[in-house]
Formats: C-alpha cells, sequence, structure tokens
C-alpha cells in the first residue's frame, strides 16, 4: 500500500523512521504533449492487451484482429455511415453530461433523460401526428423533447440545491422510473394491440419525421444528425470556455465556497446547468425517435447515458476532445463487433475491449497527476 | 424459477393464507440477490467507495460460478457421479475468486491510483455485464462442448435442496423452511455485517474511514487497509448475489440478461435501509415483494409496468425525506465517492 505509515521501530534505545518503499506526490502542472503522451499510451498498450485477450479466444493472429476490427468499423460506406450516426449520437449525450460534470454534479440520469426526451417525442408524433402541419409538428416535438428531459434533470437538481440530496444516486434512481414510464407507455400505444411495441410510428403518413438531408439524388439519413451534434459541441465549447455562465459553472466545480464568496448564486447555477443537461439529453432523444429510428422502446438511450460519463471525463470535460474519445468507443464497438460476428462469438465481447481499455485510460490519469518516488538506497548510520 | 402466472392471478381474486405464504416466499426469493447485492455494498459504502461496479460484480460473481461448475460438470463421466461437496465447494470458491479480482481492480484504480470512483464503477459494469454476457453466451463454443446451452441442473439441485419437513408443515414450511441454504446465508451475513458495523472497534473504524479519512489517518487507522479490506469483501459478498441467482433462482440455466437491472435495485436497496443491512433484510422482502406484486394484483399489463416502478419510487422519497431531515446516522457516508489523498489540503 502506497502511503502507510511510517513505521516506527525501537531499535538500541534510540527510535529510527522507517521511510516506506515509495511515496506519491502530486504534481504541480503538467505540460499538455507529456499528458496525451502518457494518455495516447496507454490507449496503445490496451489496444495490444486487447488483441491478446481476442487472440487467446480466437486463435487469430493479433494483426488479422485488428484488420477486421478496421473493417468491421470502416469496411464500407453504410457502415461508416453507421459509424459517423453512432459517434453523433453517443457525443451529443456526452455534452449534455458535461456541463453538470465541470460542475462536480454527478449526473448518471442521463439514459434516462434522453429515454423521457424520446418519449415525449413519440408522444407528440403519435397524439398529434394528424392533426398538426409536419413542420409545426416537428417544433411541438423538438420543445417537448428539450422540456421533458430538462424536468427529469431539474428534479434532482431541486432537491441538490434545496436539501444537498445526494445526485448520483438520485439520478440513478431516475434512469429506472423513466424507463418504467417509456414500458407503460409502449403497452399503452403498442401497435398492433399484443405485439409488446409500438413499431415505426407513422409509418404510411410520415408525420413527424424530421426530414432527411439529400442532394444528387442520394439520401443521407444520418447527415442532419450528425451536422446537428457536430455544431453543438463547438455551441457547448464555446459557451463553456467563454461564457459567463460556462465561468461560473467552472467556479462552482472548483469550490462551491470560492463561488459563494465572489458572489455566485450557486443553487441557481445548477438549477441552470441542469436545466441544460437534461435539455440536451432530450435532444438526444428527439434525434434518436424522430430522425433515427421513428420509434420507442425502452433500450432506445442503449447504454449511452453511461458512456457518455466515461466519455466526457476521458476528455477531461472538453467537447472537442469528446470527438476523438466518442469516435475511440464507438469504433472499437463496431470493430469488436465485427470480430463477435465472424468467429460465432456473443456481441458482449465489445463491453468486454471497451472495458479493458477504459480500465487502462482510467489507470493512466494517476501518472499525469501524480509522481512516485522511490526509496532512495539506505545508508548506513546516516 | 418458473411458475404459472395465471394460476397465481386466479388464485389472486380470492384472499387465502396460502395465496400470502406464495407471496411472501416469491418476494423473499426474489429478494435474496438484493439483500447480498446491497450487503456488498454498503460495506463498500461504508469504506467511503461508492462502487457503481456492483451490478457488474454481480454478474462476474455468477459466470465464475457457472464456469466453474460447467467445468467440473462437464469432466464428470455422468451425472450420478457428482460429488456435492465438491458441487457446492467449485461453484462458491470460483465465484469468490471472480469477485475478488473485480473488486482489487476497482480498489488497485480508486484507492492506489486515486482515479474517479464514478468512472471507475461505470466502466467495471460495463466489463462486467459484457463478461457475463460473453461467456454465458460462448462458453460451449470456447470448451467446444456439444451441449446447447448452460444448464447446470445437477449443481443447481444441491443449491436448491430445501431444509426437511419444508413441505410437511403448511404456511410456516413454506414462508420459512422451503429455500437452499444461500437463502439463509444472505440473512447471516447480513446480521453479521450489521453487527460488524455497530457493535466493533472495526466497524468503528470502518465508519470513520468513510466519514472522514482524514481524521482517521491521524488517528492511526490505516486507511487504505480499510478500504481494501471491506470493498473486497463488499465485492465477494455481491457477487454471491449473481451466485444465487443462476444457481438457486434460475434452476443453473444462465441466460443473457436474464439478471437485469437488479444490480442497480441492489444500490436502491442500500438507500431505502438508509445503510443499515439489518434493515436490507425486511427491505430486500419488501423490494422483492413490489417486483413481483404485478402477477398477484389484478390489472392490464400496462399498469404491471407502473408496478415495477415502485422500487425506484420509494427510494427516491426515502432518499429526499433521509436528506432533508438531515439526522446524521441516516445520512450517507459524509466522504462517499472521493478519493483520499494524505497530502491534499
Amino acid at each position: 500500500m502506497a502511503d502507510n505509515n511510517a513505521v516506527l521501530t525501537e531499535n538500541s534505545g534510540e527510535k529510527k523512521v522507517r521511510e516506506p518503499l515509495f511515496h506519491i506526490t502530486k504534481k504541480a502542472s503538467v505540460p499538455w504533449q507529456q499528458a496525451w503522451a502518457v494518455r495516447i499510451g496507454s490507449v496503445v498498450v490496451a489496444l495490444i492487451v486487447c488483441a491478446l485477450i481476442t487472440m487467446f479466444l480466437t486463435h487469430i493472429d493479433p494483426i488479422k484482429v485488428y484488420a477486421t476490427m478496421l473493417n468491421g468499423a470502416f469496411g464500407t460506406s453504410r457502415r461508416i455511415w453507421s459509424l459517423l450516426q453512432g459517434v453523433a449520437m453517443l457525443l451529443c449525450v456526452s455534452l449534455a453530461v458535461t456541463p453538470a460534470f465541470k460542475m462536480r454534479f454527478w449526473n448518471i440520469g442521463a439514459e434516462g433523460q434522453v429515454l423521457i426526451g424520446g418519449l415525449a417525442t413519440a408522444a407528440c408524433m403519435i397524439l398529434l401526428g394528424d392533426k398538426l402541419p409536419n413542420a409545426l409538428l416537428i417544433l411541438v416535438m423538438l420543445v417537448s423533447a428539450l422540456a421533458a428531459g430538462a424536468v427529469w434533470g431539474l428534479l434532482p437538481a431541486v432537491f441538490k440545491a434545496k436539501w444537498n440530496t445526494n445526485e448520483t444516486l438520485f439520478t440513478l434512481m431516475m434512469n429506472y422510473v423513466a424507463t418504467q414510464l417509456v414500458a407503460y407507455f409502449v403497452t399503452v400505444w403498442e401497435v398492433p394491440k399484443g405485439s409488446g411495441k409500438i413499431g415505426i410510428i407513422n409509418q404510411a403518413t410520415r408525420a413527424g419525421w424530421v426530414p432527411v438531408i439529400s442532394f444528387g439524388g442520394k439520401n443521407y439519413d444520418y447527415l442532419l444528425n450528425i451536422i446537428v451534434v457536430f455544431a453543438l459541441t463547438f455551441v457547448l465549447y464555446a459557451y463553456l470556455k467563454y461564457s459567463k455562465h460556462g465561468y461560473e459553472i467552472a467556479v462552482v466545480g472548483e469550490s462551491e465556497n470560492t463561488a459563494r464568496y465572489i458572489g455566485i448564486n450557486v443553487k441557481k447555477v445548477i438549477l441552470r446547468t441542469m436545466i441544460l443537461s437534461g435539455g440536451i439529453c432530450g435532444l438526444a432523444g428527439f434525434l434518436l425517435v424522430g430522425s433515427t429510428n421513428h420509434t420507442v422502446t425502452t433500450t432506445i438511450a442503449g447504454g449511452r447515458g453511461f458512456t457518455a460519463i466515461m466519455v466526457s471525463w476521458l476528455a477531461k470535460f472538453n467537447p472537442i476532445f469528446m470527438i476523438l474519445t466518442s469516435a475511440l468507443l464507438v469504433i472499437l464497438e463496431k470493430g469488436a463487433g465485427e470480430i463477435a460476428t465472424i468467429y460465432g462469438l456473443n456481441k458482449s465481447f465489445s463491453d468486454i475491449l471497451t472495458g479493458v481499455i477504459l480500465f487502462f485510460i482510467i489507470g493512466s490519469e494517476f501518472f499525469i497527476n501524480y509522481s512516485v518516488h522511490f526509496r532512495k538506497a539506505h545508508k548506513e548510520g546516516k | 424459477m418458473i411458475f404459472n402466472v395465471a394460476s397465481l392471478q386466479s388464485a389472486a381474486g380470492a384472499f387465502s393464507w396460502t395465496t400470502v405464504a406464495v407471496f411472501l416466499q416469491r418476494a423473499i426469493v426474489q429478494g435474496i440477490p438484493l439483500l447480498y447485492g446491497s450487503t456488498g455494498e454498503i460495506l463498500t459504502e461504508k469504506s467511503g467507495n461508492l462502487n457503481l461496479g456492483i451490478p457488474g460484480i454481480m454478474y462476474i460473481g455468477g459466470i465464475s460460478g457457472v464456469i466453474g461448475s460447467f467445468l467440473y460438470e462437464n469432466s464428470l463421466p455422468s451425472r450420478d457421479a457428482i460429488n456435492p461437496v465438491l458441487a457446492i465447494l467449485i461453484p462458491l470458491l470460483c465465484s469468490v475468486a471472480g469477485s475478488l479480482l473485480a473488486g482489487l481492480l476497482y480498489c488497485f484504480l480508486t484507492v492506489s491510483l486515486r482515479a474517479n470512483q464514478n468512472v471507475t464503477g461505470l466502466a467495471l459494469t460495463t466489463f462486467g455485464v459484457g463478461f457475463g454476457n460473453f461467456f454465458g453466451a460462448s462458453l460451449m463454443k470456447l470448451t467446444g462442448s456439444d451441449v446447447p446451452s448452460v444448464a447446470l441442473s445437477a449443481t443447481s439441485a444441491f443449491f436448491k435442496k430445501a431444509l426437511p419437513f419444508a413441505d410437511k408443515l403448511g404456511n410456516f414450511g413454506t414462508v420459512f423452511l422451503s429455500y437452499g441454504f444461500m437463502t439463509y446465508l444472505a440473512i447471516l451475513i447480513a446480521i453479521v455485517a450489521a453487527v460488524v458495523l455497530k457493535r466493533t472497534r472495526i466497524g468503528l473504524h470502518l465508519r470513520s474511514v468513510g466519514e472522514n479519512p482524514a481524521t482517521a489517518d491521524a488517528a492511526g487507522i490505516n486507511v487504505n487497509r480499510y478500504k481494501y479490506a471491506f470493498t473486497c469483501i463488499g465485492s465477494v459478498i455481491a457477487g454471491f448475489g449473481g451466485l444465487y441467482y443462476v444457481m438457486d433462482y434460475a434452476c443453473g440455466v444462465w441466460s443473457n440478461e436474464g439478471f437485469g437491472d437488479r444490480g442497480w435495485l441492489a444500490i436502491a436497496l442500500v438507500i431505502f435501509c438508509i445503510w443499515r443491512s439489518n434493515w436490507g433484510i425486511l427491505g430486500s422482502i419488501l423490494f422483492g415483494g413490489l417486483y413481483i406484486v404485478y402477477l398477484f394484483v389484478p390489472g392490464s399489463l400496462s399498469t404491471q409496468e407502473l408496478y415495477k416502478m415502485l422500487p425506484y419510487v420509494v427510494t427516491l422519497i426515502v432518499l429526499i425525506i433521509t436528506s432533508a431531515r438531515k439526522k446524521r446516522e441516516n445520512l450517507p457516508p459524509a466522504s462517499l465517492g472521493l478519493s483520499y489523498f494524505r497530502e491534499d489540503r
């Protein structure tokens, strides 16, 4: 163990202090090149370990492992689009949780906030599908999704601000309340009755379907999502870095007492930021239901709410870097999925590899923030 | 456990003590995995570690036992040659080994390397659930065995062996005696954990580490040792929850995603019983009951989904009330979720 108490030993009448084998100090600051070298190094080591695990389980040589993974992620133009869509949606949820995390508000309820946003979108499509013109309907869908997500994010924030209720546990529970609400409405609106699912909403009229961007006679199904999320990335980057709100979030995150001392209304910042965080999750739900799937299920968020936490944290809450970290995780998922398909293994294989990579990156942060000093060679009669 | 939903629902119309006894028994059976998970998480959280990897660890504990038992059953010439002691010991020890390694990994990252606990825990859950589902579905292919799925009925029979006289004592037998040994073990562990936490010096030290590690450190308590020890013990206990689920509840049949969100429900239970594992026994039965109450209450399929929301809503209410009342003994450990670094000031 690292910082054991220095053991005091009685030795021929005089007290002698035995130094521990090593001790740890915090580094003052690390140049960003060095920090990123450590991170990239850890990813490389993790990829090697992943290849070894794959080799052990499937008996294919490591070069082929990587080739298969890259083929799974980038092999065809269809795969590339699907990859970009995956990155965009994961990035969107990661952007959503980031302002909250910067404030040290552990919003692990993104899953539920996305679900409830998706549910609100689907509700508008089903209930208002034939009553409103399409443009107005889409606007109503968007607004209600944002509102639903914001409310789901605001609830834990209200109790956090009022009674300091533990937000990690609160938001976690809200996920399952949202899941069951979706399950309830799926059985209410199921088509056909007894099937246990809603199916594609408004398939004939396409009411409420967010328009698909097309040029040159080709439809680009996912392009709109990708553009929206990409634009949002830069907006959020500017918001966090250059706006007064962003500054307040950073101060509250560093020290609530300092924030209070310099006259920031901490409660207001918490509430405002969680409305933003939940609202962006609602947007993700809107894009998933209105633009990608045109249906809602309990698994529509697909664990992104949890993965997003890791994406955001790995990128040090920097929206631009999140493009890289979310791409890394999605490429890995698609690549491992390809290996699993080809070798007849279960698709959960990708979760194992993701876990391994995450462990390595998480562990590598230590070597960025701390340095280890080993005990100097012991000198006689010091 | 396969039981006839229709017959239960028809029985629900007319009140009878047998229905109540059956309901209680089902609730307890449902509650035991949650009790294991929450007792493990209580010990972990009391050391100041918010281990959100518990759902993953429960998967790891379950699948490790399954792997051990699968290899053992398949190495036998015939099903009759199974040795009762080995059939129970092998899965138990494998489960302990699997969960212990997962707990050690979590401790190494969060205690020694001071990584963020939420991120580490969630990564561990991703890994653990993937690990469980992957090996559950690929075990046959990887070992080149010709059985269609993992079904350890021979081993499960030993785990499910109820106390004698269970079926002769009517409702009393149904409610109290009709379970396998792991049910009683769960209750025993919960009681022991509560006593250790409340009445022993070790428990006092552990609580002080969770409340204020700097003070505990100054008082000469080895903070890291306590964090390691109790997070690992907690992991092993939680892993038993996964093992119980496969071997007893699911009759030795592994099905992917079968375990569902029980891991998160176990974390909810920790809050619901406000960090007291002896209250967790009653809480787990209540949660188990809420989990299956829809089978006993007449209603449409859709209202059943709302019933399933109840455990989480109840937990939220408890969380709000305890934080509003601010009674110190009912609050989460003060340093929950924070890494301790002695030189941080």
